[in-house]
């Protein structure tokens, strides 16, 4: 069976640490930096699992901030 | 074996990234805020369906009164209420444009209901976007003709009662009694999968506008995290429960034959 890996890069700047990209990712790849903060004062979503990834787009689909890309390849 | 995430991340692998039509200001809405998600479809479908240089969208005052700083088309910015009434002038005088309007439900169900219903009753060729969150967001949380019975907001610290305040206003099935409406519909983006279907319908709606079918009204059950004083995941949550039991999901008019 092909496997799908994905990838997602997120724009730290922009991340409101609102959680719901984490909330929606069905692998748990995301969640909300602990203790770190970006310029704004926001605790950033991060790749916490990001072997875990399938590529799905939820978390960007659901991002109201727009700062997720997604990346997907299907290994043959 | 697993691939190295250089190689996953390339150009030619990218499945989502931010819509081409969204600039690069940092939106003011709260974290989770749902405007912003329903923005990102907007720009989404106008630049789907190749209306970059027609669609004008009009503004309305509440939270999404700046939205003409986050998405690259025209906009002009309306009165508290009034989106439909220069909706209707700007697509009269420019039939071959796709015009919008994207209003909360102060705008739209508290002052602005005149003009609504009568664009619609007049059957505009315009689409009305329009974002039901309960609550006067951008002032405060004050109660919204659309706030629940026995929801709290900071004008009802009590919860609304429904023989002192009212009833909550379902405006979309007043929408759906006029014969100048072709397409009605509620839809929420608290999924990916709410998400995708409330693009779909924000699509149908365009077409609608461009095809001179009559007035498309696209109802979004929305989130105000700050307002309910809640997490946005809590919200969610909460508005799945309670919102979405007043508020159901799905088609309520369409005349359009598929």
């Amino acid at each position: 069976m092909a496997k799908v890996q994905g990838a997602v890069t997120i724009n730290e700047e922009r991340c409101k640490g609102c959680d719901l990209c984490a909330v929606a990712c069905p692998t748990g790849v995301l969640s909300l930096q602990p203790k770190e903060v970006n310029d704004r004062g926001y605790h950033f979503a991060y790749t916490e699992n990001p072997e875990a990834c399938i590529g799905c787009a939820s978390c960007a689909v659901v991002c109201p901030d727009a700062c997720i890309e997604v990346y997907r390849v299907v290994e043959k | 074996m697993t691939m190295d995430f250089k190689d996953i991340i390339k150009p030619e692998n990218k499945v989502y990234s931010r819509p081409r039509l969204m600039t690069e200001n940092t939106m003011h809405y709260c974290p989770g805020c749902s405007h912003g998600v329903v923005h990102k479809l907007v720009a989404e479908v106008v630049d789907e369906l190749g209306l970059e240089d027609k669609t004008i969208g009009v503004a309305p005052v509440g939270c999404a009164v700046f939205a003409y700083n986050y998405i690259d088309i025209d906009w002009i910015e309306a009165a508290h209420g009034r989106a439909p009434a220069i909706a209707t002038a700007v697509k009269r005088l420019q039939p071959d444009k796709m015009v919008f309007t994207y209003q909360g439900d102060g705008d739209l169900a508290a002052i602005g209901t005149c003009e609504s219903i009568h664009a619609a009753n007049r059957g505009e060729n315009i689409v009305i976007i329009f974002i039901n969150n309960g609550i006067y967001g951008m002032t405060g949380g004050q109660m919204a003709p659309t706030t629940l019975e026995g929801m709290k907001t900071s004008t009802t610290p009590y919860g609304r009662r429904v023989d002192l305040n009212g009833y909550p206003l379902k405006i979309s099935p007043i929408f759906a009694m006029l014969d100048g409406t072709c397409y009605v519909t509620r839809q929420s983006v608290h999924t990916p999968a709410n998400v995708r279907k409330a693009k779909a319908a924000l699509k149908q709606a365009f077409v609608n506008s461009m095809e001179g079918r009559g007035t498309s009204v696209v109802e979004i059950v929305s989130t105000c995290n700050s307002g309910w004083k809640m997490s946005p995941a809590d919200s969610n949550k909460w508005m799945e429960e309670n919102m979405l039991a007043q508020y159901p999901l799905g088609d309520i008019k369409n005349t359009v034959k598929q």
